[in-house]
Parts: structure tokens; C-alpha cells; sequence
């Protein structure tokens, strides 16, 4: 036996919890985080008062200390903050499962809570804080995270011949599997590839359905022992395995300095991920992939071992990433059809799947890997079920 | 550092640090540097304190051949900024230099030499294409790099 401490299925998510999903919700982000929290706490059966580490985003607006003393929390003993946007979704469940398996904690809860529907677009501030090598891009208008993202497409599509047919593979997945979750922003909107293909551009070659929604929402949710889950209302959703990386010169959203630009973040996560865990790629039998742009997808099938350098586009021919397919992903619409919460949203879905209880379950499923941010330093969790 | 980040025009300027401000002493002087470690040689792109090859910092700023070869591109729609969008759609090319392949710059292909943004139409633009720099004065303190075919 080694010293080494692993996280292997030591702790497992009990709760889970979120708002409805909407352009424009009531009240702030401070008010929607304290209620999502109380709800997922309520659906693990644990009370506010047993936490003790919690964790979010470095761009959440609601600090642990609001946090805890809005829901009469006691003392909090681990507390943590990921950086990077959207990349940090699974770390806050990874860090949490870290602590808890090495008793710095023993009840955590890690959540997100963004008004990005009804608030201002990051982007649109001339001086936005994101740690990114702004002086060498915005200056010539490339501004966005689509026009940031849309180079790396490009490129992509110029290397390994890929499509837009390719990345609306991608789209109508999500929406399809949006169109059977009433929670999604997109529930009642069907699409069709003609839709996908008449849309209008954004940052060629990226069309407007290549693009995440535009969301209000909060969700969270609640980790344990595995030992502790055993008492909890739901069945355990365990952690099998937690992965975060960058690669070597890594820069956010525009890794063009680099040694090879078409191998991102997930490549170095990945490693990681894989490496520590008895579930390989091959054995995933639902995947939920960040996707707040279309490329993303393929670029993490590839990163995260489903297919080779440069397969992940034909990956998403003959429908082998829809439900009833090879992988299924983003089971409930993700980021691009049903709401985009940094990601979060994949993270509560992935419990549903090991739940049993996803508006698209695939049967039987007993993996689902769940990635956050590409593009950016990222992380990602295995989830399994008994 | 600067903090006025916007012309009266409202385009946006480079947020200047001490590890660039040679970078833009350059191309006022039309000019494209680029930084090298003194101690072994490599170039390195964007400018940092440190020689991620050798650890030195020590540094040298060497002037680019000015030529290179067009390695991606986009071509942006609104919404955007508003000066931006007044000149939509425009092109955003990354330039990989021939002095060092992995040196990548983000710029604007243009249609003569000091044009600025927006001033080339968007078909004339595809990967491979071989570029050379220009020089595009925003104000007293700035000018941008900018690209036309070769
Ligand atoms: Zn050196």
C-alpha cells in the first residue's frame, strides 16, 4: 500500500440544487446563491449548520463569508477560490473532495451564481480584469471569447478538415437533448441544420448557434465522505477521480503562443485525470463537455483521450454524441442550449445521469465524465455510481 | 502602465507594462521588436521578465524581418465595441513571423500600407497567405502593427 493519499471514491456528491434558468431573473446573485445552497443542503437531507468547506469561483460575486452567515453556517474550517472563468466548475468539487478525503472538511458545498443574461457582457468593459494578454488582442478588435475562439477554429478547420457540418453536429446535439429538459432555455426552441447554417455570423467561422446562452442562474452542490453519504436522502453520486491542468505556455482563451495551439488545456487535465482513475475514456458511458462554443467539443474529445489529434470532429458524425449514441453529452442541453452557468449546470447533470433521474438518462449509465473550461486552465471530475 | 485604454475614436489601446514598453517604443519608431534572451538567444513572445529556455533575465529587443505568413483568422460581426462595429466586418489574422514560426502576432490584414481596420475586404483573407508589416498610427504615443499581402 502506498503513502500516497487518494481521493478514489472517498467522497460523493448528496445534493444538488438550482434555479430556474432565465434571461433575466429576480433578485441578485447574492440572493439566488444563499437560496440555492439552502436547496441543495434540503436535498441532501444535511443542515446548514454541519458545513464547514466551501468553494467557488474566483469570479463570483458572493463571498464565503456571505455565504455562511446567511445560512447560519458554524465554522467554516476550508474554503477555496478557482481562477480561470469557466474552468474552475469541476475544480470546486475536486478541491472540496480533497479536503473532505484528508479531513479538512466534512461537509462542503461548492456553487456558482451569475446574472450574465441580464447583466453586462464581460467583454464590453474596455478594461475587463481577465487574465488574459489583452494588450496583444483587443487592440486590434479581436475582443470577444468568440473572436478568441473562432481563430483556434479556424485553424482547426484548416488542419484536420473539419466542418461547419462538424460543429453543427455539436449544436443540434445539445439542442436536442434541450428539447427534452423543461428546465432548459431552449426547451420549446427546436433547430434544424438549415437553422444552424442560415444563422447569422459572430466571429467567422463562428455562427450565432456556435455560442453559449446568455444566462441567469445559480446552482449548487453538496459533497460528503462517502462513509457520511450512506446516511444522506439520494443515492451517492462518489468522485472517482478529479483532474486540473494547463499545458506548457499556456495562455486563457488565446493559446496561439504556444508550441502547438490545437492541443489545449484538456491535454494536461486529462493526464492527470486518467491517471488516478480505475474508469478510462473507453468505459465513459455519458460525458457532459463544456461547450460555450461549439469548437470546444471536439477539441476536448480529442484532449480527454475519446478519439486521436485531430478525430474529434468526425467524432460527432452519425449522431454519436446524442443520446442513444457512442458518447452522449450534455444530456440536458449544456451550455448551449440549456443555460450557461460556468459550466455548473454540466456538473448537476452529471449527478442526474448517476442518479438515474436526467430528463435524457442514458440507461444503465454508471460513468459520466464532467469538464469544465476549455481553452482556459481547466479541471475535470469522473462521477460513478454503485 | 497607462489606464486611458480608449482613443476619443474609441478604439482600445494597449495596456503597456514594463515588460512592453520596448515593444511599443518600436513600432513608433515603425519598428517590429521583438524580445530575445541576450544569454541564449531565443525569441519570446509576449514579452516577460524571464528566458523560459535558460531562466536568464537578461534581454534584448531585435527587429523582426517584417515578413511572415498568415496562421489563422476570423472575421468579426457585431455586436462589438462601437468603433469596431462601424468598420465591421473586419478581419483579425494571427501572423506567424518567419525570424521564429511560434512567434504568432494578432493583427489586421490591410489593404496598403498605413490603412487601418476594416480597410480590406473580408474574402481577400485565407491561411498561408504571406503577409508583411505596416505601421498604423492611433495617436502620439501608439502605433499598431498592422499587415498587408506581399
Ligand atoms: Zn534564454
Amino acid at each position: 500500500m502506498s503513502s500516497q493519499v487518494s481521493i478514489q471514491d472517498r467522497c460523493a456528491i448528496v445534493g444538488i440544487a438550482e434555479t430556474k434558468f432565465a434571461k433575466n431573473l429576480e433578485g441578485s446573485e447574492k440572493k439566488l446563491a444563499v437560496q440555492v445552497i439552502r436547496d441543495a443542503l434540503e436535498d441532501a437531507g444535511i443542515d446548514p449548520s454541519e458545513v464547514d468547506g466551501l468553494s467557488s469561483y474566483t469570479m463570483e460575486t458572493t463571498a464565503e463569508v456571505e455565504i455562511a452567515k446567511n445560512l447560519g453556517m458554524g465554522d467554516i474550517s476550508f474554503f477555496s477560490q478557482i481562477a480561470y472563468g469557466g474552468g474552475g466548475g469541476c475544480a470546486t468539487i475536486g478541491h472540496l473532495a480533497m479536503a473532505i478525503a484528508t479531513g479538512q472538511a466534512n461537509v462542503g458545498v461548492a456553487w456558482r451564481s451569475r446574472k450574465r443574461g441580464s447583466g453586462p457582457r464581460p467583454w464590453s468593459a474596455a478594461n475587463v480584469g481577465l487574465p488574459t494578454p489583452l494588450e496583444w488582442t483587443r487592440p486590434f478588435g479581436l475582443l470577444r471569447p468568440a473572436d478568441e475562439i473562432g481563430i483556434l477554429t479556424r485553424r482547426y478547420m484548416y488542419e484536420f478538415g473539419a466542418t461547419r457540418d462538424h460543429l453543427a453536429n455539436v449544436a443540434l446535439a445539445c439542442r436536442k437533448h434541450a428539447n427534452m429538459n423543461p428546465r432548459a432555455m431552449m426547451y420549446e426552441r427546436t433547430m434544424t441544420r438549415d437553422d444552424y447554417m442560415n444563422s447569422r455570423w459572430i466571429s467567422e467561422p463562428l455562427c450565432l448557434f456556435d455560442n453559449c446562452l446568455e444566462t441567469d442562474g445559480a446552482l449548487a452542490a453538496v459533497i460528503v465522505s462517502s462513509e457520511r453519504a450512506k446516511d444522506c436522502k439520494n443515492p451517492p453520486v462518489f468522485i472517482h477521480s478529479f483532474g486540473q491542468g494547463f499545458r506548457k505556455e499556456s495562455h486563457t482563451m488565446v493559446n496561439y503562443w504556444c508550441e502547438d495551439p490545437m492541443m489545449g488545456p484538456a491535454f494536461a487535465c486529462a493526464n492527470q485525470l486518467w491517471k488516478n482513475s480505475e474508469i478510462q475514456p473507453d468505459d465513459i458511458d455519458v460525458a457532459q463537455i463544456y461547450d460555450a462554443f461549439t469548437t470546444l467539443i471536439p477539441l476536448s474529445l480529442e484532449g480527454y483521450g475519446f478519439c486521436k489529434k485531430g478525430e474529434g470532429a468526425s467524432f460527432t458524425e452519425n449522431g454519436a454524441i446524442e443520446l442513444g449514441g457512442r458518447l452522449p453529452i450534455n444530456t440536458s442541453g449544456g451550455g448551449l442550449s440549456e443555460a450557461y452557468v460556468h459550466g455548473f449546470n454540466l456538473i448537476n447533470e452529471g449527478v442526474r445521469q448517476m442518479r438515474g433521474t436526467s430528463t435524457a438518462q442514458v440507461p444503465q449509465a454508471k460513468s459520466c465524465l464532467v469538464t469544465s473550461g476549455e481553452g482556459v486552465p481547466t479541471s475535470a471530475v469522473v462521477f460513478r455510481r454503485d | 502602465m497607462n489606464d486611458q485604454l480608449i482613443t476619443q475614436d474609441g478604439w482600445l489601446l494597449p495596456v503597456v507594462s514594463e515588460d512592453s514598453v520596448a515593444f511599443w517604443e518600436g513600432t513608433r519608431a515603425h519598428k517590429l521588436l521583438i524580445q530575445t534572451c541576450a544569454n541564449c538567444e531565443a525569441m519570446r513572445f509576449p514579452p516577460r521578465p524571464m528566458c523560459p529556455k535558460c531562466r536568464s533575465l537578461d534581454c534584448k529587443w531585435v527587429e523582426s524581418c517584417g515578413t511572415g505568413t498568415i496562421w489563422s483568422f476570423v472575421i468579426a460581426h457585431p455586436p462589438l465595441l462601437d468603433a469596431y462595429a462601424k468598420v465591421s466586418p473586419y478581419n483579425v489574422i494571427v501572423v506567424a513571423l518567419d525570424d521564429d514560426r511560434l512567434i504568432r502576432l494578432v493583427g489586421n490584414l490591410v489593404d496598403s500600407p498605413g490603412a487601418t481596420l476594416g480597410s480590406l475586404s473580408p474574402g481577400k483573407v485565407e491561411i498561408g497567405a504571406r503577409v508583411k508589416v505596416s505601421f498604423d498610427r492611433l495617436n502620439d504615443e501608439f502605433t499598431l502593427p498592422r499587415w498587408t499581402l506581399i
